[in-house]
């Protein structure tokens, strides 16, 4: 059959407005007229969610039918005829515009949501001017939801838009509607907060001024603002957004759509981070320390005492005592250069990798982070298994396909430290604490290589020969190699183990032998973008370097006489803070490239040079999908800061390095493109060292969401959710009664010869023999490793 | 210490034996991804349990052990009258007031009623024994009339010295 004849079986033809159309069997009225542009009001249809029908807007009038129908909820039919602004049709949204009125209040000249108000654009175009309505109008209580999102519940009109999303999208469930007729109530349960890491989006979906942005709450009319588009760059996915500037100024974030990465919702992550724009430590000139005092200098100053301080240094020591340590989540011709101007001096000691504790496999790992399957595809994917990953939190946008997935029947597992509460059933889990991680994983290997036939590579074989897989192993391996579409995905609390590297190459031999794909989530928002410019120490942007330099461990194993930092507070971004400060506070001069500086920033820099964040600078970054996405500022430069790109071709320039002359982002552009990209993965087999867990609780150091990067750490509507507390220990039952701890008791707990005190949370969801203490916080920036064997004792 | 790992489920601990039992009778009749159906006669199980009202965390709970978002209860219970947020009296005595009843003397009957016990439609008596129930509807007894439903029985047919005689003996 052709694929003509096949289309004419699966539509059928309608007249709209006297326009002839097709349209699939079985879609809804207003699917045809959305595709034709033929415009139909409406508050509840939203094509993203399910059919409500309730807010009775988009009645039209349909040829035979008895009364108006609503279109969003009305299957075409062959031959059907459709009126939408036939007198009947009119009259019938007049109608139902008068009575949803009835009770909205007028006070638009205080309601944010005014100027970009469904409501209001169509009371405009289907309202009266005057009210017949004379009776009182009803009042609704506010409930306070949480930081993020402000509700103002008298205006809201009872779409459900909200509803459905937080169960269908989100998966939380967190509103519903209490009450009935007349005396119905849209809310949260009682008191309860919207948790959800997607929470922002009701404010969007919302036609009228019921939710809105809460910390934009009053900021701003919608006419005064600028839409620019940008990128977010807390996570890979690389959210498409615009910011909301007033004179240069970021006052909101709202998504951009796109299909392929976050269709069209946001995150709350990167629809709020920007608040930390302007925290109070937003370093605004360029500063050197003299004497212990910080004085502000002009930038042709701040080079000469840099570009001093590295030609001192590489006279004294030679280029081996410099290393470059850059953020996760810098813009790639920020990588590039770096590494350009590092490399032209000798220096081979360059890393991003900061949460990184096991990099010994790096001579054999391909030339970035692995994302087989692209993330429109997981939507459709049949089988997941999640090896050291809370995608919700790692990527929410990778989290919310994960659940579209497995809504259309997708089966997933997880190999994690806890038991996260996921927005998705589970099954055939193993929730061991780090320690057994690799063990476990090891056993489902030794099922797959028995399932598959495939034999495992012989550097696996120390972990496959003393692996005793079970029955759930076999039960898994079956499913994962049974699967249509099936996916490993290795996320990054795996990335932070110390056995990193088992855990990447089981894993990576578990969805090769079961033909699944194999995706790896890395810390930050451009690591792919880093690997390729060449921000690691074995290979450069042309491809894998014959001497490679030091990484991040061992820079920072012992005090090297120059470190430049790019974007980094050296106590959260970098596992294993205890080591980090005593060594940076050991080394010779510590040059740092940053937007914020704090007091521990200041006392081991010597040099601060006010580094432009995302928001302000351009630049570009590279996706999962492996595509190059660019962005230009959005807001206005603060103080004497500079795009990052801009400070290094000066710098390169101050030091009389050649090919530090591009005039403009483009030219770096094009020239990391005539480098091109070399994705050849090495065929050297890693080298995988024996890992010696020890005994004892072993750290669960759990990254929270919103303490990935500086500028999360500075937004203060996201540091009050409860994503964002982090001043507990988490302790399973079991434990807890061994150790003698009970609820809220205060326990020390101790890596090496750091120790804190904090409060212990008794909690099922973590496996016995872990210890949750989460990393990148205040609690813990003083102990070590995030993962890691620790002591825990009553204080 | 609220966490987000903490909304956990606890299984619906506030829930009596008998309780989960009629859950589990109610449960059986549905398919099992088909949970939200049994939620009416759930939370009713629980309401008993409770002496004839019920709380956000008994509904909670009940939630709970269906295993369904806590806010899908919340809804139930303020949806239907039956449903009752307030302590109420040992017994529920429901006198219809709707047009057939009324036509056939409900409002005699009722104020009768009030006066008996000194409450209010809607109110409970002061040593807890019976809550005057306003009704929102015709409860189905028209031929009947006037009739009255009390703790759940139907009685019709009364007048003032019947309905005495079930007040009377209402313990």
């Amino acid at each position: 059959m052709s694929a003509e004849v096949e289309q004419a079986v699966d539509m059928v033809n309608i007249e709209v407005d006297g326009i002839a159309m097709q349209a699939p069997k079985g879609s809804m009225i207003i699917e045809s007229t959305d595709r034709a542009g033929i415009e139909i009001p409406r508050f509840c249809y939203h094509p993203k969610l399910s059919i409500a029908a309730n807010c009775r807007m988009c009645l039209v009038d349909v040829e035979k039918m008895p009364k108006p129908v609503p279109a969003c909820a009305t299957p075409v039919m062959e031959g059907m005829k459709v009126y939408t602004d036939s007198r009947r049709a009119m009259d019938a949204q007049h109608g139902v515009m008068e009575f949803l009125l009835i009770n909205h209040p007028l006070d638009c000249p205080i309601c944010d949501q005014g100027g970009e108000c469904e409501l209001q654009d169509q009371a405009m175009g289907y309202g009266r001017s005057v009210s017949r309505f004379t009776e009182r109008k009803r009042v609704v209580k506010d409930k306070n939801v949480g930081p993020l999102v402000q509700t103002e519940m008298t205006r809201c009109i009872h779409c459900t838009r909200c509803v459905r999303f937080l169960e269908e999208i989100a998966g939380t469930s967190e509103m519903g509607g209490a009450g009935r007729g007349d005396r119905v109530e849209i809310g949260t349960c009682v008191e309860n907060s919207i948790d959800s890491e997607m929470s922002g989006n009701i404010i969007d979906l919302c036609p009228v001024g019921a939710l809105t942005n809460k910390p934009f709450r009053f900021a701003a009319r919608a006419w005064e603002l600028m839409a620019r588009p940008s990128v977010a760059m807390h996570d890979s996915v690389g959210s498409s957004l615009y910011y909301h500037t007033r004179r240069g100024e970021v006052l909101r974030c709202v998504p951009r759509e796109n299909e392929t990465a976050n269709e069209t919702w946001l995150s709350d992550r990167d629809r709020y981070s920007h608040l930390g724009l302007n925290s109070d430590d937003r370093v605004l000139t360029p500063q050197v320390k003299e004497n212990g005092d910080w004085k502000s200098v002009s930038w042709s100053e701040a080079f000469e005492t840099v570009a001093g301080i590295i030609r001192t240094s590489l006279e004294a020591d030679g280029p081996q005592q410099m290393g470059v340590l850059l953020s996760p989540s810098a813009a790639s011709e920020e990588y590039y250069l770096a590494q350009k101007l590092a490399r032209q001096l000798g220096c081979n000691n360059i890393d991003h990798r900061l949460r990184e504790q096991d990099l010994s496999d790096d001579s054999a790992r391909p030339s970035g982070p692995v994302f087989e399957m692209k993330m429109a595809a997981i939507d459709e994917c049949s089988a997941v298994l999640l090896v050291g990953s809370n995608p919700r939190e790692e990527a929410p946008i990778i989290g919310h396909r994960i659940r579209k997935a497995w809504r259309g029947g997708a089966k997933v597992s997880v190999i994690n430290p806890l038991d996260w509460p996921f927005t998705f059933d589970t099954s055939l889990d193993a929730v061991v604490p780090p320690q057994e991680m690799v063990a476990e994983l090891a056993a489902l290997a030794a099922a797959v290589e028995k399932a598959s036939g495939d034999s495992a590579p012989p550097y696996l074989r120390p972990a496959l020969d003393q692996a005793e897989p079970g029955e759930r192993h076999d039960e898994l391996a079956a499913r994962l190699k049974d699967a249509d579409s099936g996916l490993v995905l290795l996320g990054q609390f795996a990335m932070s183990h110390p056995g990193a590297s088992w855990l990447r190459a089981l894993a990576g031999y578990i969805a090769n032998a079961t033909r699944c794909a194999f995706n790896v989530l890395a810390h930050g928002g451009n690591s792919a973008g880093a690997w390729h410019a060449g921000a690691v120490p074995h290979r450069g942007s042309e491809g894998p370097d014959t001497a490679a330099g030091l990484n991040v461990t061992q820079m920072l194993n012992d005090p090297l006489k120059c470190y430049l930092l790019w974007g980094i507070e050296p106590e959260y971004d970098i596992d294993n803070p205890a080591r980090v400060m005593n060594t940076l506070a050991g080394a010779g001069k510590v040059i740092s490239i940053a937007a914020y500086a704090t007091g521990s920033l200041r006392e081991i820099s010597d040099v601060i040079l006010p580094l432009a964040p995302f928001a302000e600078s351009e630049g570009s970054m590279i996706n999962l999908d492996g595509d190059t996405v660019s962005f230009s500022a959005a807001a206005k430069l603060k103080g004497d800061s500079r795009p990052g790109w801009k400070i290094l071709r000066r710098l390169g320039g101050e030091l009389g390095i050649q090919g530090f002359d591009q005039v403009d982002i483009g030219d770096v552009r094009a020239e990391m493109n005539e480098t091109g990209r070399d994705d050849r993965s090495p065929a050297a087999e890693p080298d995988l060292p024996a890992v010696d867990y020890g005994n004892g609780l072993y750290r669960i150091g759990e990254l929270p969401m919103y303490s990935v990067d500086a500028l999360c750490r500075r937004s203060s509507s996201l540091q009050q959710t409860k994503q964002a507390q982090s001043m507990f220990l988490g302790l399973n039952p079991a434990d807890a009664e061994r150790l003698g701890l009970s609820e809220g008791a205060t326990a020390r707990v101790g890596q090496g010869e750091h120790t804190a005190e904090i409060d212990v949370n008794i909690s099922a969801r973590v496996p016995e023999g872990g210890a949750w203490l989460r990393s990148a916080t205040c609690a813990t920036r003083e102990l070590g490793h995030a993962v890691a064997v620790v002591t825990v004792e009553v204080a | 210490m609220a966490l987000t790992m903490e909304t956990k489920n606890r299984g619906g601990v506030m829930l009596t034996e008998q309780t989960r039992k009629t859950i589990d009778h109610w449960v059986a009749k549905f398919p099992s991804d088909k949970k939200r159906s049994a939620l009416i006669q759930s939370l009713i199980a629980a309401q008993d349990q409770n002496g004839g009202w019920i709380t956000p965390e008994l509904a909670e709970s009940v939630a709970e052990y269906l295993d369904v978002p806590p806010v899908w209860a919340h809804e139930v219970v303020s949806f239907y009258s039956m449903f009752f947020t307030d302590p109420v009296g040992r017994h529920k005595v429901n006198i219809c007031t709707n047009i057939s009843c009324w036509l056939n003397g409900a409002e005699s009957m009722l104020e009768h009623a009030e006066n008996k016990l000194g409450v209010k439609l809607g109110e409970t008596t002061a040593d807890g024994r019976i809550t005057l129930v306003r009704e929102e509807e015709c409860l189905a007894g028209c031929c009947g009339a006037p009739m009255a439903v009390i703790d759940g029985h139907y009685h019709e047919q009364l007048d003032i010295e019947k309905l005495d005689a079930i007040l009377d003996g209402l313990e």
